[in-house]
């Protein structure tokens, strides 16, 4: 099943194509990356994706809703965490979860069931209950991933999760995404550290507002001649007219 | 005391010292940022600060560029106190705050000019400071801060570091949400003005940005781990680091992590990186190639900070 489908995605700004025919799938269970320079049009394609902003013409379905006219549907059905903490800071991880579990319109049953196993599955215990300013990032940014996908959605989008984390509850956190894929959910996730381009099944690697290319991580090594991704996305950004600038 | 006097006066090629600094945060959750930090950078030196947030990076700097008191220790920057000596230091430092602190509603030249203004000079005084780095933004001068793309903004931020003429630049997370490739050309811009002679203190949470660097100091929880070259740092590794690839990666993680004869094991990349106690090598996972690899800086990294706590 596909879980995002878009085709011919477009959004224009005046007289600036900020997203110019894009057109993808994400099969159900994916870890799809999303990659690209700064304003190569990355952000524009997640908030259409999201329902927050409508495309100029072309289309896009998430889990299976119209994303230009079914956005309401589209949101309850999605989880979002961005670098950015969404979180409350002077409420516990416990209480953050019931908030956000609420807004999506779970009841109480529901919600404690949810918290009881999400505290356990990420190993949360000692931290239910301290306020979420004083929790290092790297505990804070398992709580933002937990009430991202506390309501259960079949696709997530992460937009530079790990953004200044260090290097040991950054692979912690990539466990956690790989955990929640093997049982089916969907990620949709954007970094700027190249190394963990190659935690995803597939990549795209967008380029002034186009997709340059889409394939596995190996794929695109062999294609470029490339060691790591960090090369892959050196030739292929590099060419971009934003760089020459 | 003394002793440090002694040490500055021997080793005179240093231009920032930082001695046994502390500082702690007060308020309803405490926060201790740094915790007896000493650090000596050489004089034309390209010196990284290499941590994530929250290490304490953004508080020694505040404390070195005079913006922030430190609770213990002292620090000189060329032979002026940070605290005694703030305002004759401010004339002769460039900082670059972590976030992005120029005026969104006035114009790049107008940023630049306001920042002449206040240090009482001209752009066209020190114009070929900044010349290689303000040609590229000179097409857009009119546009205003607030409209340029994320490289454009951290190029012209550093154009009102420099435009005083500064002999020492304090750099705060610079390619932070940064692309890798404009990444790569900030640091070819700071390689261009350390051959200016410039002393030039920057820190990053990219790990991959420290071999750029002449020497770095590894931080995490407001301590420095280790401070040497980088080529040093790697060399310094205690462990022989081994790589493993298998079609499923995770999976591969998940069995390891149950074996007792392996100390560290973590996912980097498309492989699995991985210390083994002794020198038992088996690993219960069908079609593995193992491998002996050289370690990153960030693998150097993940050591220290399991020593740390440990």
């Amino acid at each position: 099943m596909k879980v995002i489908e878009v085709h011919n995605l477009t959004k224009t700004f005046g007289s600036f194509t900020a997203v110019d025919h894009v057109s993808f799938e994400v099969a159900e269970g994916e870890i799809f990356g999303f990659l690209g320079a700064n304003g190569a049009g990355k952000t524009t394609v997640i908030r259409m994706l999201c329902g927050l902003l409508a495309p100029t013409s072309g289309k896009g379905s998430v889990v299976g809703y119209d994303v230009s006219k079914k956005a309401e549907d589209v949101k309850k059905n999605i989880g979002y965490m961005s670098q950015k903490f969404s979180l409350y800071e002077d409420l516990s991880p416990v209480e953050n979860m019931e908030l956000f579990g609420g807004i999506y319109g779970m009841n109480r049953k529901q919600i404690n069931k949810k918290t009881e196993e999400i505290i356990k599955d990420l190993g949360l215990t000692k931290e239910r209950r301290s306020l979420v300013g004083s929790l290092p990032l790297g505990i804070r940014q398992k709580v933002a991933f937990a009430v991202s996908t506390f309501h259960s959605p079949k696709v997530v989008f992460l937009d530079e999760p790990t953004a200044g984390v260090d290097p040991m509850s950054r692979r912690i956190f990539w466990e956690m995404i790989y955990r929640a894929s093997d049982r089916g959910t969907t990620f949709f996730v954007t970094t700027h550290y190249m190394d963990e381009a190659e935690y995803c099944n597939r990549i795209s690697i967008m380029v002034d507002g186009s997709i340059k290319v889409l394939d596995t991580p190996e794929r695109l090594k062999n294609n470029f001649g490339a060691g790591t991704m960090d090369e892959v996305f050196q030739i292929l950004a590099g060419k971009s007219k934003n760089q020459v600038q | 005391m003394a002793m440090w006097i002694l040490n500055d006066l021997l080793n005179m090629k240093s231009i920032i010292s930082i001695h046994h600094v502390s500082k702690s945060y007060e308020g309803r959750t405490p926060v201790t940022a740094l915790q007896d930090i000493s650090l000596q950078i050489n004089k034309g030196e390209l010196f990284g600060l290499i941590g994530p947030d929250g290490a304490g990076k953004t508080s020694l700097f505040r404390i070195l560029t005079t913006l922030l008191l430190a609770d213990l220790g002292n620090a000189s920057i060329d032979g002026m106190d940070v605290v005694k000596d703030f305002r004759k230091i401010r004339m002769y430092i460039g900082y670059m705050p972590g976030r992005f602190s120029l005026y969104q509603d006035l114009t790049v030249e107008e940023n630049l000019k306001f920042f002449a203004d206040v240090f009482n000079t001209t752009i066209a005084a020190n114009y070929d400071m900044i010349s290689p780095i303000y040609g590229q933004l000179a097409p857009f001068k009119n546009r205003r801060a607030g409209k340029l793309s994320g490289g454009m903004k951290q190029k012209l931020a550093l154009c009102c570091a420099l435009i005083h003429k500064p002999y020492i630049l304090f750099l705060d997370e610079p390619t932070t949400g940064v692309d890798p490739v404009s990444r790569k050309e900030f640091w070819q811009m700071l390689r261009a003005l350390k051959e200016q002679n410039i002393t030039i203190m920057v820190s990053t949470p990219y790990m991959d940005e420290a071999a750029l660097c002449d020497r770095i100091a590894l931080i995490q929880a407001g301590k420095i781990m280790q401070v040497d070259a980088p080529a040093q740092v790697i060399a310094n590794y205690p462990f022989r680091l081994y790589k493993a690839k298998a079609s499923n990666n995770y999976r591969l993680l998940e069995t390891v992590k149950e074996q007792d004869n392996i100390l560290l094991s973590y996912i980097s990349g498309d492989q699995v990186r991985l210390v083994f106690k002794e020198n038992d090598r088996r690993i219960d996972f069908p079609g593995i190639e193992l491998e002996e690899v050289e370690p990153t800086i960030e693998d150097c990294f993940i050591q220290l900070m399991k020593n740390e706590s440990d």
